[in-house]
């Protein structure tokens, strides 16, 4: 009997056809949508997982998140240090400045000032250039998003020379790190170097990056910190979950991605729900045929839920396949740089796409269970 | 010829319920239609033919009276056991074929079997085999919408015969057909639907296949009138009674 509904289903093209695009178009917007509203999200906590080495953050107590901070004056360093348990505590700045390019544009950037010695706070991955050439005078590192911003794809920027606030800089490398959620230029230099760039301010230390000894616990760590020094500190985990927070509450993601993967389900729902009441209203004729002859209201509900389930799976695979092309296509692009799908996304959509059907499956088979045998036959 | 009840019916009423007020049709019947009896039904449009096959084939409950299908009382069952005993005992040609347009002639003909639960293949074969005794073997494959109106009955017919029932009910079965294809499906509806332990109800128009009937029944405003072995010269088919 299974077959024939398939048939049934199958054999009527544009409504088939219809059917499986009304679940592909919602399963890919959801898809897609989510994807990247968390993958956006994510983009909050990079600036904190861009650096491997530290265990806690350090920042004054107004200071919220990498790009929300209030620097520090430069004593707060050596009274983080003298705390039970730090292993090493880093200075750390993170300031904006404008850039002119050898062409003449001006560019917003991030300046991070790393550790003078250590170079803590510099992205591990280096994939052109040298990290010891920080040490030579005006040196900065660029990361990798922002060669792509500066110079595009082609050119190799080492060597190239910048005005970094109205001073002198040279790019001495690459690392390869992933974008903030603004997709700033990001500037690595020397903490000392990077006070000359960012000159004025009395206080320039944004953060101190500290390492807890073996066997300390971070958390432990923290509340020791912030009740010895009164300073604000975080671990790493915290302060990349500050980030997302901040985006959360300070921009307009949350909201608008929710109301895009809302509508996917409310067209899913429409196309749907229109398409398989149409569907089922042409061969309520058949299926009254049916249950005259003698085919019970429970076969009729199993051929209704596999029309669905076909749909459903057909659909969603489409769906799901255009989502993933989606992210493919957009790879090189830097500011979808590093994206995926969690796992969780694909079964969410899973989920909707039954939601989906559920409901339309429901509103359209009342209509055949309701069908009296004895009209469709006069 | 005939032998046991087949079907009994008895104190039948049927009205029809609308918004605004009730739609008498049938006003009392009583008819015992003996296994073996190829049993005609006649009489003028609106007489309430259908209204009465529906009832004896048990795909509509009548307002009053009983129906006994070989000594069961079909009404008295529960609804899921009178699908099962549709599925099982009646077949169905009515005026409406209602063929699934998105499968072939074979597949439409071996519904019954599939619903049942026989495999695809056999149930098929007996499709396959039903058309061919039907002298349209060659459409097994053609689609509904690829036969001629009289082929789409013929699809129909094999539909009802195809899980050999032991009543059969036809409403119209050769409207559509030439006189030699009617007298055809008359010939096969005789030869299986007609024996010791089963019967056949017909509702025709069709003057030219009476001479098959073993039994007449006329139809008027909702009462049986006439009720032999031949049609009452003065019962005009296409009036309005
Ligand atoms: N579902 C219904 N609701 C209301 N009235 C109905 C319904 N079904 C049938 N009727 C009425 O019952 C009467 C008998 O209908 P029925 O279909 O039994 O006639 P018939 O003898 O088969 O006619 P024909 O030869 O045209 O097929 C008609 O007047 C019809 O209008
Ligand atoms: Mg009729």
């Amino acid at each position: 009997m299974l077959w024939i509904a398939i048939r049934m289903l199958t054999g009527d093209r544009q409504k088939f056809f219809g059917l499986v695009f009304g679940i592909a178009f919602s399963t890919l917007l959801i898809t897609q949508q989510l994807t990247l509203f968390v993958n956006f999200l994510g983009r909050g906590t990079t600036a904190v997982y861009n650096i491997s080495s530290n265990d806690i953050w350090v920042m004054d107590p107004v200071s919220r998140t990498p790009d929300t901070a209030l620097a520090m004056p430069s004593t707060a360093l050596e009274r983080v240090r003298s705390v039970d348990g730090v292993e090493w505590a880093a200075p750390h700045l993170r300031e904006g400045a404008t850039v002119r390019t050898p062409d003449g544009d001006l560019e917003r950037v991030t300046i991070i000032g790393v550790d003078d010695t250590s170079l803590v706070g510099l992205p591990d991955a280096i994939i052109a250039g040298d990290r010891n050439a920080l040490a030579m005078p005006d040196s900065v590192i660029i990361d990798s998003v922002g060669t792509a911003r500066l110079f595009g794809e082609e050119v190799d920027p080492i060597g190239t020379r910048l005005e970094l606030n109205d001073r002198r800089a040279v790019i001495r490398g690459i690392v390869d790190a992933e974008p903030t959620f603004t997709s700033q230029v990001i500037l690595y230099t020397r903490y000392s170097n990077a006070l000359t760039y960012v000159p004025g301010a009395r206080n320039r230390l944004t953060f101190i990056l500290v390492r807890a000894t073996d066997g300390t616990d971070p958390q432990a760590l923290v509340d020791r910190i912030e009740s010895e020094t009164g300073l604000r500190a975080r671990t790493r985990e915290q302060f990349a979950r500050d980030g997302v927070d901040y985006l959360i509450e300070n921009t307009g993601i949350p909201l608008n991605f929710g109301i895009t993967v809302t509508l996917g389900f409310i067209i899913g729902i429409t196309i749907v729900g229109l398409t398989f009441s149409l569907f089922i209203r042409d061969n309520i004729k058949q299926f009254g045929a049916l249950k005259a002859i003698g085919v019970r209201n429970h076969m009729i509900r199993k051929m209704v839920r596999a029309q669905a389930a076909v749909v459903g799976l057909i659909g969603y695979g489409f769906g799901v396949f255009g989502a993933t092309l989606f992210i493919k296509l957009f790879e090189d692009d830097p500011t979808f740089k590093g994206f995926y799908t969690p796992w969780q996304i694909p079964l969410l959509s899973l989920f909707a796409v039954f939601v989906i059907l559920a409901i339309t499956g429901y509103f359209s088979l009342r209509p055949v269970l309701r069908v009296d045998p004895a009209e469709v036959f006069r | 010829m005939s032998g046991d009840i087949a079907v009994s019916v008895h104190g039948v009423k049927k009205s029809f319920v609308t918004a605004h007020h009730v739609h008498p049709v049938l006003h009392g019947i009583d008819i015992d239609v003996a296994a073996g009896d190829l049993t005609y039904l006649v009489g003028a449009s609106g007489s309430g033919k259908t209204t009465l096959v529906s009832i004896m084939a048990g795909i509509l409950t009548p307002s009053e009276g009983t129906v006994k299908l070989f000594g069961t009382d079909i009404f008295a069952m529960d609804h899921r056991h009178l699908v099962d005993y549709r599925l099982s005992h009646i077949g169905f040609i009515f005026q409406q074929y209602n063929l699934i347009p998105t499968i072939d002639a074979a597949a439409n003909a071996a519904v019954p079997l599939i619903a049942r639960g026989v495999n695809r293949h056999d149930a098929l074969a007996a499709g396959n085999r039903m058309l061919e005794r039907l002298a349209i073997g060659d459409q097994a494959a053609k689609y509904p919408h690829q036969l001629s109106g009289g082929q789409q009955q013929r699809v129909a017919i094999a539909r009802a015969l195809v899980h050999d029932p032991r009543l059969v009910i036809c409403d119209e079965p050769t409207a559509a057909l030439d006189a030699r294809s009617g007298r055809r499906v008359m010939d096969l509806l005789h030869e299986l639907a007609v024996g010791e332990d089963r019967a056949c109800v017909i509702v025709t128009h069709d003057n030219r296949i009476f001479d098959f009937a073993d039994r007449i029944l006329v139809m008027e405003d909702g009462l049986i009138t006439h009720d032999g072995k031949e049609v009452p010269v003065e019962e005009d088919m296409d009036g309005t009674a």
